[in-house]
């Protein structure tokens, strides 16, 4: 694996980071199969690497613009477990007091401006981001993760085109996951993903998204590359997404093979991997790290409690923040 | 009171709110040294700059996506689209980005920006460049709408849509960008929600957005020479919607006709019309009648065009049926 943050405290967090995602999606994961949760959600397990190793590479004042699969999103820009689960249980202390709910989970404090439930439709708000920036002189940078599928959608193209015209600071960041839906990637992309980038003149990236080092050392580049203003760039991310297309997408052998998740799950697996170097490297031992995983099965199990614990909105709240200035719209 | 163009309002509105915020930027195509293609701009960016006043590809999907973003992180745009018609491509950024960003986030976020577009026909512009689609965004909760009638409202509105912090449409007649109103030279904004009576009259009121004012008050002097005294009403913005000028004067004159250039059925006609049916229904001597455009796409043979909207004297026309008891029985 790429070295790159030589802090043991790093690695250390970006390992814990991995597992809280992946706890946290075993949990949401439960919460639906026990018929707990209202709705659908769509699972980050697989892909851990690919948000930890970006959004350690970003300060709490860069901006992240997130997607319909984007609880790893937003557990690695800084969320907590507890208001997380509360807004998946559309409960009143959710990031979003429960309007939002998993596919527009926001955390503002952190510089995620939320998931989006409309497949590419947060391309235009990352470049928007980018563009406050440079207008304001601020030096933030912005992700804009998006999957494979999203790349069918046009706004791709029209803002990459306007930021490669202006040198927005906007890192593009396509986690490529295989599957568009429930379709292979490879039927819904024509050519090569990078190439469409490079067509406007952007770097583009193709990398291994399981390993969250690599991921880290090519982000903190290209960042600090974006800060000088030489951005946008351009981040595939090979990645894998373990369950379905969300979780009730559970019988799907007539799109991918079972022997396919296997091989991903038991040798690609980026958590699985990273443990192996932290160990290997003597950065933490066994011990401490099955410590650190059963500290964090722990804090996402008081979460998931308080939030089924936690009460709804007053239905009071049905007509509020329809706009900021009208405490109820419909009064 | 010196008399100036609709045109030259909106120039001085955003020259005025530009000098006073530096968040404030226009976006949009040809929107720098083209002015636009109405001269609407001139001379904005020779002071302003093309940071501030910034010409785009034409990609309005794209330039609005990312004015949402802009707006979401600190500035305040002020979105240009070329005809109220192209609104249809930015659907997406508009309604399911920009009016839910505030209520999605349980209030933490919110995209204050404003999108200056035209609507009106009899331009000879034929079916994609004349139609008036103010009664689509009024549907969309989350959304302001504000249909200036003279160069007066077009600045006093576009300056206050511009200090509002919720997304805001602004509809402006492009047959009237020439058209002369007396407007001050000192500073002034004209508040949401404040509906003008333009005429006063105790017979009939003729409730009128944006061209229609004019229209209706042709009407009113047509009917005044008939010994019919009617009430014209410009509401100014429809939302939010100043029902209760609106449904006072239903009270006082019995009689209500709702003149409107969108298309007419599930219109904003019918909206008022059936507002003023619950809140007065007990004062009226008739129904309530509505007149929009006509259900057909906007026609370019100025021999179909011109009898697509209602005209002053179709207005009094139908005034003068109102008055005499005919249309109960119509309807």
């Amino acid at each position: 694996m790429a070295k790159t943050k030589t802090n043991t405290e790093d690695y250390l967090r970006m390992y814990r980071q991995m597992v809280r995602i992946r706890s946290f999606e075993d949990n949401a994961n439960q919460l639906y199969l026990s018929a707990k949760m209202p709705g659908l959600t769509h699972m980050y397990s697989g892909e851990e690497a690919v948000a930890v190793g970006i959004c350690e590479a970003l300060e709490v004042t860069d901006k992240i613009t997130s997607t319909h699969r984007g609880h790893g999103h937003c557990v690695a820009k800084g969320a907590n477990f507890k208001e997380m689960f509360c807004e998946l249980l559309g409960k009143e202390e959710g990031y979003c007091r429960g309007k939002g709910g998993s596919m527009h989970i926001a955390d503002q404090s952190n510089g995620n401006l939320g998931a989006n439930a409309i497949v590419g439709g947060s391309m235009g708000i990352a470049t928007g981001s980018a563009f406050t920036a440079k207008l304001l002189g601020k030096d933030d940078v912005t992700v804009c993760f998006f999957g494979d599928g999203a790349t069918a959608q046009g706004l791709l193209y029209e803002v990459m085109n306007m930021a490669a015209l202006w040198n927005l600071p906007v890192i593009y960041a396509c986690e490529n996951n295989g599957y568009s839906e429930y379709t292979k990637t490879e039927e819904i992309a024509a050519g090569s993903i990078t190439a469409r980038a490079e067509a406007f003149g952007i770097e583009a990236h193709q990398i291994d998204g399981q390993d969250v080092l690599a991921v880290n050392e090519l982000t903190q580049k290209l960042v600090a590359r974006a800060r000088k203003g030489e951005g946008p760039f351009f981040m595939e991310l090979m990645t894998y997404r373990y369950h379905g297309h969300h979780v009730g997408d559970i019988n799907r052998e007539y799109y991918r093979s079972k022997e396919e998740e296997k091989e991903w799950k038991e040798n690609r697996d980026p958590i699985i991997k990273f443990r192996g170097w932290l160990i290997e490297q003597g950065i933490a031992s066994e011990d401490e790290i099955e410590t650190m995983n059963a500290e964090i099965r722990q804090d996402a199990a008081e979460a998931v409690a308080y939030a089924e614990a936690a009460p709804y909105p007053d239905e009071i709240e049905v007509d509020m923040h329809v706009f900021t200035d009208v405490k109820h719209a419909l009064a | 009171m010196r008399e100036i163009t609709l045109s030259q309002a909106v120039n001085e509105a955003l020259a005025e709110e530009m000098r006073r915020d530096e968040t404030v930027f226009i976006i949009g195509e040809d929107v720098a040294e083209a002015g636009t293609p109405f001269k609407i701009l001139s001379g904005l960016v020779e002071e302003f700059g093309t940071e501030r006043v910034v010409d785009t590809p034409i990609a309005e999907p794209g330039f609005m996506g990312l004015a949402v973003g802009a707006a979401m992180t600190g500035t305040r745009p002020v979105v240009d689209l070329m005809f109220g018609d192209f609104i249809y491509l930015i659907m997406d950024q508009l309604c399911n980005q920009a009016a839910k960003t505030h209520y999605m986030s349980g209030g933490k976020m919110s995209a204050p920006m404003v999108l200056r577009t035209n609507m009106g026909a009899t331009r000879r512009s034929a079916a994609q460049h004349s139609q008036s689609l103010h009664a689509l965004v009024a549907h969309i909760p989350g959304l302001k709408v504000a249909m200036p009638s003279s160069a007066y409202e077009a600045k006093g509105l576009l300056k206050t849509a511009i200090r509002d912090n919720n997304p805001v449409v602004i509809f402006e007649d492009k047959l009237m960008y020439q058209d002369k109103a007396p407007v001050p030279e000192e500073e002034f904004l004209i508040p949401f929600g404040e509906a003008n009576i333009k005429r006063e009259g105790s017979d009939i009121t003729l409730i009128a957005t944006s061209s229609m004012v004019q229209v209706c008050e042709a009407a009113a002097k047509i009917l005044a020479k008939e010994g019919i005294e009617a009430e014209v009403i410009d509401p100014r913005t429809i939302v939010p919607l100043d029902e209760d000028t609106l449904i006072a004067s239903a009270k006082k004159t019995s009689r209500v006709i709702v003149v409107d250039e969108g298309h007419q059925s599930y219109g904003i006609t019918g909206e008022i019309a059936g507002r003023i049916n619950e809140k007065a229904f007990y004062h009226l001597d008739a129904p309530v009648l509505r007149m929009g455009a006509m259900d057909v796409p906007i026609p370019f043979s100025p021999a179909l065009e011109d009898i697509t909207v209602p005209t002053p004297e179709g207005v009094a026309e139908n005034a003068r049926k109102l008055m005499s008891g005919e249309m109960i029985h119509a309807a």
